[in-house]
């Protein structure tokens, strides 16, 4: 790589302005607002229930959010896009029969049943994805369409009979715990992969001649991330340890965190999301992202029936009913625009959570479930004009 | 005869800019008044004005209708005035039919209930009066010809009781017959005491049809000629009479050898078949030259680069070649693989995702030069960034400022930067400086010679004369799609510019 000289590193010190410690800390008003909302929805429910920042049912939540969450991460990707697919829960609800019939009633192992899923849902991404990007039909109406067509094909080839139960097997991927040890060694790596993170991101600027934030911060980064990873394993290992749905959500999280900020594909989903006519004329090929950002989309929702089918250890014919719903809010709350080209996986986590802790918190209130759907789409309204107002002042200060 | 219209001294400010300065325009009843003068000389705001589409207040000066001052909040006032004005983009709603168009916000109803029988009687009326008889009222209006709908948008204007009609570049996409049928139409009116004022480009209409004519120029009114008094030529000179007060850093041109020759090229209007938007052009282009195209808005100009760089839609015949081997561009991707680079004419919706970054911004037609295997190097992307940024005297904060905070000037260096990233060999430049202010103009111009001592060839389309004639080495004149002249920069005057751009063949 090219040298630095003296002038150099002061150019770029002078185009990145004067560094304070403070400014390292960038003030995303959004995200905090985000976090801060669900620690008051958290406060209030321990609050109003003794139990509900128990361990146990920490535990249970995660599990719970997980199948929302899969959902969201491929959602994002869709709606940043400048799409939507109406399609996933019903596709949850398809590929779950599949997946029931194939393990049940023709005992096939638990290896090629996944397979299986996951092409299908692929297949059915590239399909929904040929037909929004090439022939430019709406997305709203192919996934309604297909939000239809699935749940059709579910009641026809299950013949609308509940299957089950799953082989042991199978029911591993959403009933299972890791035991403790492993939860230790996983927060170990998991600490790991942060400082490193932390540390290249370090040298690679000082290569390149940027301001190097002070060492003092990254080890905080460090320690904070530690903190957060360490303390989680604790907590739930002191109940039946880390479910695995919640490790697969971290994981795909963590990779989708990577295509959306670190791959030219998740660039230039945004850029087409932002501006599809200027993305055009940058000899972006629009057509072609769009349908692979739908086989993605539905390859997760193919991972999410796995998973959903899983932990009830059936296939039902209500299964994943109203998903891509919850899922649509979850990118929503967390900042995704409907409009496109902003959003981030991170904030339709968060999103995830809100609704999963409210679905919690009211369950174990015992509160009846209409009041589940009220609060949610109260609050699902709510975050959405508390985001237009804040961006709306900001425009207006700028 | 009469006054039927005058307005006085008539002055509108933009931020930056006086559109319209101490304007006089005086129309006498039953006269066709053409209005004339160049791209940005102010025609279409001072019928704004008129229309009420700038409400009053928002100018300086005042509006005499038949002796009464008017003041004019909305449309609606204009129109109860008796004013109606037909614009070069037609506002019918296409998938509604004649009659529902006519009345559309003055249906015949009662308590909301239609009568349709009436609306199609009293269609009938007003499509006679301007010569539309081979039509039913039913007819949806999408169906018909351009020529036909602006027949519809005139039928809708008379039943308003408009007895002053501004018809504003009317004939801009009509064929030869359809102009025909307009400008007799336009002269029954005249014998019947409607008074008109028509807004084009084209001086043979305006010769053919007009009474009388006035030229604006820079917002200023150059003065107002009976049309026996006056010739083509002085009115071209009027329109142009400016002396070049900016100053261009033309350098001489480094040509090398041929790098894009274009033969026998057509392009297809996307939407309206048989309709050619590009016809049977042929040039060269060499390396090392900036080489001009001129032409009046909607000659062309925007469609044959567009279309050169694989972004329009309509088809094309002929063929380009680019260093001596032939290349069929059918998508953009193609076009930069082939060297081609296009800053667009409108930076904000075809050249610059405005929510995110600078550097993010330049990038994005070079992702593959800041990743390997599809993985973006983050501070490769800083690096290279500051680089454009520095080159190209970009203000901003940081490369991670949003681009749509930035000024104009600024924005188009940022696309500019874009292009140049991907180490182009041909740079497109569409109207490079709309909108921005001198200084940053400049800086263009002089990164413009830059970029053709490292041999790039440079095209650039223009509407400011003076700009196209101070940059340019050769240029070429366009006209409805077709070349209708093309000199060296050395023997170009703007009035045979005008002359060819407005459809004599000269040179």
């Amino acid at each position: 790589m090219k040298g630095q000289t003296a002038a150099e590193t002061e150019y770029n010190q002078a185009a990145f302005g004067s560094r304070s410690w403070k400014s390292w800390f960038k003030f995303d008003a959004r995200a905090y607002t985000m976090i801060g909302a669900l620690l008051a929805i958290w406060v209030l429910f321990s609050l109003l229930h003794e139990r509900f920042l128990s361990p146990t049912n920490l535990s249970n939540l995660f599990l719970q959010m997980s199948v929302t969450s899969i959902l969201a991460i491929g959602m994002v990707l869709v709606i940043v896009a400048g799409h939507i697919d109406l399609s996933v829960g019903s596709l949850v609800g398809f590929i779950g029969g599949i997946v029931a019939m194939l393990n049940v009633w023709y005992d096939w192992p638990a290896l090629p049943v996944i397979i299986v899923a996951i092409a299908i849902g692929a297949l059915i991404g590239c399909i929904q994805g040929w037909i929004i990007a090439y022939k430019a039909v709406p997305a709203f109406i192919v996934t309604l369409g297909g939000m239809l067509v699935f749940r059709g094909l579910l009641f026809g080839t299950t013949g609308s009979v509940t299957v089950a139960p799953l082989s042991p097997g199978l029911k591993t991927i959403g009933q299972s715990y890791m035991t403790d040890l492993i939860g230790w060694v996983i927060g170990g790596i998991g600490l790991l992969i942060a400082a490193v993170l932390v540390l290249r991101k370090r040298s690679s600027r000082s290569k390149y001649g940027f301001p190097v934030e002070p060492l003092a911060l990254s080890v905080l980064r460090i320690i904070a991330a530690g903190t957060l990873i360490l303390g989680f394993v604790a907590v739930m290992n002191s109940y039946k340890g880390i479910p695995v749905p919640f490790l697969m959500v971290v994981v795909l999280a963590l990779i989708f965190t990577f295509i959306t900020r670190n791959t030219t594909f998740g660039r230039q989903v945004y850029a087409i999301g932002g501006n599809p006519e200027a993305a055009k004329l940058s000899g972006i090929n629009i057509k072609r992202r769009v349908m692979l950002v739908f086989v993605l989309c539905n390859t997760l929702a193919a991972i999410a029936a796995l998973v959903l089918t899983a932990r009830l250890n059936a296939a039902t014919m209500t299964a994943g009913q109203n998903y891509e719903l919850d899922a649509i809010a979850a990118c929503v709350i967390g900042g995704t625009s409907l409009i496109g080209g902003a959003g981030s996986i991170m904030g339709a986590l968060i999103g995830a959570l809100v609704m999963s802790s409210l679905d919690n918190g009211m369950s174990l209130m015992n509160m009846e479930s209409f009041w589940q759907y009220i609060v949610k789409g109260g609050i699902l309204v709510l975050a959405v004009y508390v985001d237009i107002h804040t961006r709306n002042r900001k425009n207006n200060a700028a | 005869m009469t006054t039927a219209l005058e307005m006085r001294n008539i002055t509108k400010q933009f931020p930056g800019v006086k559109a319209l300065d101490d304007v006089t325009f005086t129309v006498r009843k039953g006269e066709i008044h053409a209005l004339c003068g160049e791209n940005g000389a102010g025609k279409s705001t001072l019928m704004k004005v008129l229309s009420g589409l700038y409400p009053t207040g928002s100018y300086d000066g005042e509006i005499v209708i038949h002796g009464d001052v008017k003041r004019f909040s909305t449309i609606k006032d204009a129109e109860q005035a008796g004013i109606a004005i037909i614009y070069q983009e037609l506002a019918l709603a296409k998938d509604l039919s004649i009659a529902e168009n006519l009345f559309l916000g003055k249906e015949f109803a009662r308590w909301g209930v239609i009568n349709w029988d009436r609306a199609f009687k009293e269609s009938e009326k007003w499509l006679k009066e301007v010569g539309l008889t081979d039509v039913s009222p039913e007819t949806r209006t999408g169906t018909l010809g351009i020529g036909k709908q602006q027949q519809v948008e005139i039928a809708k204007a008379l039943s308003k009781n408009a007895n002053l009609l501004i018809l504003d570049e009317p004939t801009a996409a009509l064929t030869e017959q359809e102009v025909d049928i307009l400008l007799s139409i336009l002269r029954e009116f005249k014998a019947r005491g409607v008074t008109c004022i028509y807004i084009s480009h084209k001086l043979k209409e305006v010769f053919s049809i007009a009474d009388s004519v006035t030229v604006l120029r820079d917002g200023k009114t150059v003065g107002t000629y009976s049309i026996e008094d006056i010739t083509e030529e002085k009115v071209i000179s009027l329109m142009v009479g400016r002396e070049l007060k900016q100053l261009f850093p033309r350098i001489e041109p480094q040509t090398g050898s041929i790098v894009m020759k274009v033969q026998n090229y057509s392009v297809m209007h996307p939407d309206l078949p048989g309709r050619k938007v590009i016809d049977d052009l042929s040039f060269e282009i060499r390396q090392g030259e900036i080489f001009g195209i001129a032409g009046l808005m909607g000659a062309g100009r925007t469609e044959l680069v567009m279309s050169l760089f694989g972004g329009y839609s309509g088809a094309v015949s002929g063929t380009v070649e680019i260093e001596g081997k032939s290349v069929r561009i059918k998508s953009t991707q193609q076009a930069i693989k082939h060297g081609l680079a296009l800053v667009s004419e409108d930076r904000k919706k075809y050249g610059l995702v405005l929510g995110m970054d600078v550097k993010n911004n330049i990038t994005l037609s070079s992702l593959r030069h800041i990743s390997s295997g599809g993985v973006i190097d983050h501070q490769k992307e800083i690096y290279q960034g500051n680089d454009y940024m520095k080159a190209l005297r970009i203000k901003a904060n940081s490369v991670e400022t949003i681009v749509g905070t930035l000024s104009g000037g600024n924005q188009q260096k940022v696309v500019i930067g874009k292009w140049l990233m991907t180490n182009p060999k041909i740079l497109i430049l569409d109207e490079p400086t709309r909108g921005i202010d001198v200084g940053a103009k400049f800086e263009i111009y002089t990164l413009m010679n830059e970029l053709i001592k490292q041999g790039m060839a440079i095209i650039m389309v223009s509407s400011e004369l003076p700009e196209l004639m101070g940059m340019s080495h050769r240029i070429m004149v366009i006209s409805e799609g077709r070349k209708t002249a093309e000199f060296m920069a050395e023997e170009a005057s703007q009035e045979v510019i005008m002359t060819a751009a407005t459809g004599g063949r000269t040179g």
